[in-house]
């Protein structure tokens, strides 16, 4: 059970891993994801299924080392077993032929927005795909998302790849210059407030997916509240996708300090 | 009758908010012998009345005092799944103990928990547990979702029928609020781990983080050959209160807060879940949570630990035994007060609670004397952790995921009384799910009734 069949690493610190999880495999959708224990005494942390392969039995978790538990993770090795995997959890992504959609991602986020821009572009969308990081070497997926995305736009922080600039200056040479239905954007919780912002300037329909603390990701104890539109929400079983324009980014970036 | 009732044998208070040692330390076989005289074997007896599941309690108080301890642990299982869980948890003194004859004559009554529960250990710590006896395998395959007291009890009665029971739980761990809620100085882990292990021993799949309508849907329980499924999912939701403040750092539900400590270990130096600790701790609320938080906090190392309670002492739902201990651990009780809003300091952590006073007004639809405020009379008071205890609701996710089952207002699966069926034919429910938050005894209790309404029915 929950042994993992291959590992790649994407960068020094992210790590794509293929773990055996045939029953959440074939009832996984886009947006969902998994918590999931390294080890007995570990902590359980949540991570977006990036991808599912009914046929072997398997989803992909993409993995960012930010600290004690994504770092035991990362360093298990082909042949290792995670101890704990449990999911499908989440709303699934709302998957419509809208028009254009923006999908924008940033650092690990990317991992999870694959899914949706694959999602997007089978439901007839035009997928515009921006991937941005602080440097060349922090880029992900790039060839992933390529297949699935009428264009691909890079952005770094300094200018080592791609399009010097944030995220937003990405975003918003695409509003520019067309008309764009839909924002998706997940990333770093301060990046999705700027893109949030954004797109509230130009009017867009803007969705983000959520990184809160969590503990059972069933509901059951409130650790992942935010507000959104005023009302407090618990991302594992309302979200984690929400109306960005409703999220109340102040307060969530106050509560992923907790333990710091 | 002129021997007084015994006293259970608790660990020193200074010591025990050292550690998590279970703080009764359990009667010794003289004490319990001795307590057994003085229950008269009443031929009308009300104690067992009282109780929920009507155990013989005089059938098993006779035999402590013949010295016939297993005998006695023998006449607990017939109609308890869990003696020496209820035997600790139960709120005796509002159920069997509150008709026991002595009442009538002015003095305390039979200490009937205590009484069940040196049975129960005295099963387990000798060896001799006996393997009840189970009909031959009939090859019907049951599910049963959440190992929560009402999970185990239906397990246990399906597996000794000969069914064959898979129990799917969501979490990492087997048992439900007895494992994730209540504390080990109170139900040590040890107490339900051979429940569950004997469990195991007959048979009964356990499987772990399966979500029952995430990972599984209705469907695939069906595709799976299962002909009847119990859905034991408790009441998981916390209730916050909705005051300003209430999203800021250290202010967390109990779940949250006794998730982290019991399951996850937080705290201890080999575990890696974080806890936010505090010096100044307020606990919300009056029942068994809210004192099983507030203790746990003064293990924790709070310097000040304090429930605050919208009505008087009098009216609050906790067990009495669980206020007494938590007085003795130096827990402050701020009852007529009731938040109003949080205050934090620049990087958002809690440091202030402003609460308001209140004053006890017409007795409420619970026929509880109900809190009115005493206009103007709100006062600031330093915290630095703030666990809201104020309830749960019950678990949506089952009736999300299956939208035919019919639910009540308040989010319950409703079930026949006497059955435990749904509205959905092959459905049983029964515990939290059903009550929308109960007791041990009456979680264990559904799960009973509703294996022999399955099997009557799958046996036709
Ligand atoms: C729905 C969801 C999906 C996610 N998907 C992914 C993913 O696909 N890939 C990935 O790399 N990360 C993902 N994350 C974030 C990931 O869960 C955190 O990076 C991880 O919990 C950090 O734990 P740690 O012990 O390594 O970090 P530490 O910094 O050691 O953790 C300390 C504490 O802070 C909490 N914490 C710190 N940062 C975060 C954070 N950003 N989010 C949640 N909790 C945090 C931890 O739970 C822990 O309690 C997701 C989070 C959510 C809520
Ligand atoms: C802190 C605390 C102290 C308490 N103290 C007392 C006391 O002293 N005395 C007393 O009598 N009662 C007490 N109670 C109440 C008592 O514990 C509950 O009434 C009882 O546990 C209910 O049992 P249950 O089997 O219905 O559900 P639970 O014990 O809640 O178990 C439900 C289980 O189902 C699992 N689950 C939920 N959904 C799914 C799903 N879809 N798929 C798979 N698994 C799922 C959950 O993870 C959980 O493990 C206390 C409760 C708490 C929280
Ligand atoms: S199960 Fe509870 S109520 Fe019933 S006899 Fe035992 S302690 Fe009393
Ligand atoms: S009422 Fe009291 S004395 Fe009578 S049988 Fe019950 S426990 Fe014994
Ligand atoms: S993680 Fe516990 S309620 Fe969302």
């Amino acid at each position: 059970m929950n042994k993992i069949l291959e590992k790649e690493h994407f960068s020094e610190n992210v790590v794509k891993l293929v773990v055996e999880a045939p029953a959440i495999a074939r009832s996984r959708k886009p947006g969902h994801f998994v918590i999931v224990r390294a080890c007995e005494n570990g902590e359980r942390i949540p991570l977006t299924i990036a991808d599912a392969d009914t046929v072997k039995g398997t989803i992909t978790l993409v993995v960012q080392n930010v600290g004690v538990s994504s770092g035991k993770i990362c360093s298990l090795e082909p042949g290792e077993s995670l101890t704990d995997v449990v999911g499908p959890l989440g709303q699934a992504t709302h998957i419509e032929k809208v028009g254009t959609v923006v999908c924008c991602g940033g650092g690990v986020g990317v991992a999870p927005l694959l899914p949706i821009i694959k999602a997007m572009k089978e439901a007839g969308n035009k997928v515009i795909t921006v991937l941005a990081a602080r440097t060349k070497e922090l880029i992900i997926l790039e060839e992933q998302v390529r297949p699935y995305s009428d264009e691909v736009i890079i952005m770094t922080d300094d200018g080592s790849y791609g399009t010097k600039g944030l995220v937003t200056n990405g975003v918003e040479s695409v509003i520019n210059r067309e008309k764009v239905d839909l924002v998706v954007t997940i990333g770093p919780a301060i990046m999705m407030k700027f893109v949030s912002l954004l797109t509230k300037k130009y009017d867009i329909p803007t969705m983000c997916s959520l990184n809160t603390i969590m503990v059972d990701g069933t509901g059951m104890c409130g650790a992942c509240r935010v507000t959104v539109g005023g009302k407090t929400k618990f991302v594992c079983i309302d979200g984690p996708e929400f109306d960005a324009h409703q999220v109340d980014f102040d307060e969530m970036l106050m509560r992923l300090r907790s333990f710091n | 009758t002129s021997i007084p009732r015994v006293k259970m044998p608790e660990l020193d208070p200074a010591y025990r908010i050292t550690c998590n040692e279970e703080v009764n330390q359990g009667l010794s076989a003289e004490a319990a012998v001795l307590e057994a005289t003085r229950c008269m074997d009443c031929p009308d007896p009300q104690c067992v009345t009282g109780c929920p599941v009507s155990i013989n309690i005089p059938g098993f108080i006779k035999n402590i005092e013949r010295k016939d301890f297993h005998a006695a642990a023998v006449v607990l299982k017939e109609t308890s799944a869990l003696p020496a869980v209820c035997g600790r948890v139960c709120p005796q003194e509002k159920q069997c103990e509150s008709r026991c004859i002595y009442h009538k004559m002015k003095k305390e009554p039979v200490a009937i928990g205590y009484l069940e529960r040196f049975a129960a250990d005295n099963e387990r710590l000798c060896g001799c547990h006996a393997v009840p006896e189970t009909a031959p395998k009939n090859g019907i395959k049951v599910a049963v979702v959440g190992s929560g007291p009402a999970g185990l009890s239906f397990a246990g009665d399906m597996i000794k029928r000969g069914y064959d029971v898979t129990v799917f739980e969501a979490l990492h761990e087997i048992g439900g609020v007895l494992k994730y809620g209540i504390p080990e100085f109170r139900l040590p882990n040890e107490v339900v781990d051979v429940e569950i292990n004997a469990l195991a021993a007959l048979g009964v799949n356990f499987v772990k983080d399966c979500i029952v309508g995430k990972t599984l849907s209705y469907d695939d329980l069906h595709e799976m050959g299962f002909k009847g499924i119990f859905v034991a999912s408790g009441a998981g939701l916390p209730r916050f209160m909705g005051i300003p403040g209430e999203n800021y750092i250290g202010v967390m539900s109990s779940n949250e807060y006794l998730t982290r400590i019991n399951l996850m270990g937080a705290g201890r130096p080999d575990h890696d879940t974080p806890i936010l600790k505090g010096k100044r701790v307020a606990v919300i609320g009056g029942g068994n949570t809210a004192m099983d938080s507030v203790r746990t906090a003064r293990r924790m190392g709070a310097e000040s630990a304090m429930v605050v309670y919208r009505r008087g002492e009098a009216e609050m739902p906790a067990r009495a035994e669980e206020v007494k201990h938590a007085k003795q651990e130096g827990v402050e009780f701020l009852t007529l007060h009731n938040p109003i809003e949080y205050l934090a300091d620049e990087k958002g952590r809690v440091n202030m609670m402003r609460v308001q006073k209140m004053e006890l007004g017409e007795p409420d639809a619970s026929g509880r004397r109900s809190p009115v405020p005493i206009e103007g009379a709100i006062i600031d008071i330093p915290v630095d952790l703030v666990i809201v205890s104020v309830g749960v609701s019950p678990n949506p996710l089952i009736p999300n995921a299956i939208p035919a089952l019919e639910v009540s207002r308040r989010g319950t699966i409703v079930v026949n009384e006497g059955t435990m069926q749904s509205s959905l034919s092959d459905i049983y429910a029964g515990g939290d799910i059903v009550r929308g938050g109960a007791t041990v005894i009456l979680a264990m209790g559904d799960g009973r009734h509703a294996a022999a309404a399955m099997d009557a029915k799958l046996s036709e």
